[in-house]
């Protein structure tokens, strides 16, 4: 598959160059959607889709309106600051206890391991609709529905999983004999934490945080259900715009969405790449 | 492992009588009891790691899902609301083909009175009527009028005078059938059943509707499977055939659409997809279809099938391309150089080591699929939608939370049965991210 030889047949010809057509085109179906909202959302009209002047790169076809209306619009901004008045506390509250819960998971004696690392790797797997509905009914009996702090601890057990994966990754990797040799040396195991094993584990904690932060900045159906209008944030703002009167506004937020995710790709692929040769590995 | 003592043996025998050496640490306890001391501790350190998460999710996670499954069968409203009355209906022949006597309708005004004071038959009435429609305006009707009756004249007449359902013996087999604290009655409604008299027997045809939408969900699934795979197969072999350095650039067209958000990719397509949108506007331009007549790809199966194929792909192609990546190419070649044409080679040999890869991203897409609710709820109309949807709909308007949980568990069933087969094939620890 790497290269065609040179004695190879017309028929395997044609298949090579068809094959890479067809690929072409899937690769066009995973990556066109994503590119087009981008140039759609300078348009200086309100449609979602190319007008005459647009494609005749007029100047006047395009205009930063939209943006302008995310930014000076009081729902829009709301919504942002909800977000991030929520995904960091989420994110710091599953990114402690998943580590501290990834470390003990990966000493070599722990009784049914098996058994709680299914329960803890759960919100991961169960759907988020029955996340939603179970915890609306539990949270609205004990008075968390439609709070802050319902939300945000919502988020964070959604968070965990991710954590503990990344972290666990990292740490099968992690070369037990330094912590015994720095207890050899005198540290306590608060300094040996702090001081060997942390840094080396830091890229896992990194991305697992960015994961976790991922998850509840993206979150919209457990955010639907659990919280009230003050804890409305991007993502419902967002489903809410597209199920009733979709406004171009969307595609402005969802090209800085875009670029969000491309920023984060980036730097999830320098920590591993960090994360590689602190563990000796070169990077492939 | 970080215990300091260390392992000398027992002073040598002094005396004659030999006895079983036994190993003790310097401090004198037996080497066994000192390892067995230093694992236990090692064993608590762990735990006690651990146990903030567990505790939070037990909290946070796992009680919610308790709660739904308790919700799914709980039934304590009629006993809560009639407590007499239900007392009263025990001896009742269900199958005597008569209202119950005087006794039953005096504790029902009993009831009623205390119920109608806090309001709280009206609550009763919309309970019953997911069972029997009628019974929500019957007792809305009733409890309004309890607190006037004469308690001179027999009761059942004046409650026959308000609504002649009270005399009915239907009325009253429903509220027998539905008396004790639990009920299956949700999950035979989830299941299109019901119970009768004669005991539990599918619903007449026009009222079925979740044997029909599970079945849709899982045609859906599968469907959007299909495509998945079909789309993902070709990518993962190119991406594992290509040298490190293309394919890593072309993991990118991947891996972005994977992290970006789930939003921004649904109202991409809901864009996309539009009568005046930018397909349908390519489309007309090429001639390939009238102005007239636009597709419409959105608002119907078709919408949910194109998005959540677009959404779901790179998690059959990430599991494939794993598994491709530790083939070697060297048992392809092998099988040409013994005379294989191509399609012999990959069909026959290159094939059947994928599988685990086919097997391991076709689960993980169908488990995915089969909960989505975002997607299919913006996209889908009305013959795009799935279960999940339907569980939206009773928590958030028609309220009936009991049918919600009750078709809630039987998906949660569904997604557990496949995740535990998911991790006989791959193995949960085996999820990779990324």
């Amino acid at each position: 598959m790497s290269a065609l030889p040179s004695y190879a047949s017309t028929g395997q010809r044609a298949w090579y160059y068809g094959f890479r057509a067809i690929c072409g085109m899937i690769f066009f179906f995973l990556i066109f959607p994503i590119l087009i909202i981008v140039p759609l959302s300078f348009n200086a009209e309100n449609f979602f889709t190319f007008t005459p002047e647009m494609l005749a790169l007029d100047p006047a076809g395009y205009s930063l309106k939209h943006y302008e209306d995310f930014f000076t619009n009081p729902d829009w901004q709301q919504a942002l600051r909800n977000s991030f008045a929520i995904a960091p506390v989420a994110t710091l509250l599953a990114t402690v206890l998943g580590t501290l819960a990834a470390i003990g998971l990966s000493q070599s004696h722990v009784p049914w391991r098996s058994a709680i690392m299914a329960v803890l790797i759960s919100p991961m797997i169960v759907p988020l609709i029955i996340s939603a509905a179970g915890m609306y009914f539990f949270y609205s009996r004990i008075g968390l529905q439609g709070t802050y702090l319902g939300v945000v601890l919502a988020h964070a057990a959604l968070g965990t999983p991710f954590v503990i994966i990344t972290v666990t990754a990292t740490l099968v990797g992690f070369d037990r004999s330094l912590v015994r040799a720095a207890a050899s040396l005198g540290a306590n195991p608060v300094t040996t934490f702090f001081k060997v094993q942390m840094p080396l584990i830091v890229p896992g904690v990194v991305s697992g945080a960015l994961f976790a932060f991922i998850t509840s900045f993206d979150e919209v159906v457990v955010v639907l259900f659990l919280g009230s209008a003050g804890q409305k944030t991007l993502p419902w703002q967002m489903f809410t715009g597209l199920r009733e009167q979709i406004s171009p506004t969307i595609l402005a937020v969802a090209s800085l969405m875009v670029a969000i995710s491309i920023a984060l790709l980036t730097v999830l692929e320098l920590l591993r790449r960090r994360s590689e040769r602190l563990r000796g590995l070169t990077p492939s | 492992m970080t215990t300091t003592d260390t392992v000398s043996a027992a002073a040598p025998p002094a005396d004659p009588p030999p006895q079983p050496q036994v190993l003790t640490t310097r401090d004198g306890t037996p080497l066994k009891v000192s390892l067995a001391r230093a694992l236990r501790r090692e064993k608590m350190r762990a735990l006690l790691l651990i146990a903030p998460l567990l505790l939070f999710i037990v909290l946070t996670f796992a009680a919610p899902i308790a709660d739904m499954l308790f919700r799914s069968v709980e039934n304590g409203i009629v006993a809560n609301t009639l407590p007499k009355t239900v007392e009263a209906l025990a001896d009742w022949d269900e199958t005597s083909g008569e209202a119950p006597g005087e006794p039953v309708f005096a504790a029902l005004h009993a009831d009623l009175l205390i119920a109608a004071e806090e309001k709280t038959h009206t609550r009763l009435g919309s309970r019953l009527n997911y069972e029997s429609s009628g019974m929500s305006s019957l007792f809305r009707k009733t409890g309004r009028r309890a607190d006037r009756m004469d308690d001179a004249l027999p009761y059942k007449a004046q409650f026959i005078d308000i609504d002649d359902d009270w005399g009915d013996v239907a009325t009253w087999q429903v509220l027998k059938r539905f008396s004790p604290e639990l009920t299956s009655g949700y999950f035979l409604n989830a299941v299109d059943m019901q119970m009768t008299t004669d005991g539990v027997e599918l619903k007449p045809e026009n009222e079925r509707i979740y044997l029909f939408l599970f079945a849709r969900t899982l045609f859906l699934s599968l469907t959007i499977m299909a495509c998945c795979l079909l789309l993902g197969y070709p990518i993962a072999y190119l991406l594992a055939a290509l040298p490190a350095r293309t394919s890593n650039l072309l993991m990118i067209l991947v891996l972005l659409p994977f992290w970006t958000s789930l939003l921004v990719r649904t109202s991409a397509w809901k864009v996309l997809l539009q009568q005046q949108g930018v397909i349908n506007d390519f489309l007309v331009w090429t001639g390939l279809v009238s102005d007239a007549g636009r597709l419409v790809m959105i608002n119907n199966q078709t919408g949910t099938i194109i998005a959540m194929t677009h959404i779901l792909l790179p998690f059959m192609i990430l599991p494939l391309y794993s598994v491709m990546k530790t083939i070697s190419p060297s048992y392809v070649r092998a099988a040409k150089s013994l005379g294989a044409t191509d399609w012999t080679a990959f069909w026959r040999v290159y094939f059947p080591q994928t599988v685990p890869g086919i097997g391991a991203g076709s689960i993980l897409v169908f488990i995915l699929s089969i909960g989505y609710y975002i997607t299919p709820e913006l996209v889908g109309g009305t013959s795009g939608i799935f279960i999940s949807n339907r569980i939206a709909y009773h928590i958030s308007s028609s309220l009936n939370w009991g049918l919600a949980a009750a078709l809630g568990v039987l998906l949660l069933a569904a997604v557990l049965l496949l995740f535990y087969v998911y991790d006989k094939i791959v193995g949960i620890d085996n999820v990779k991210l990324g």
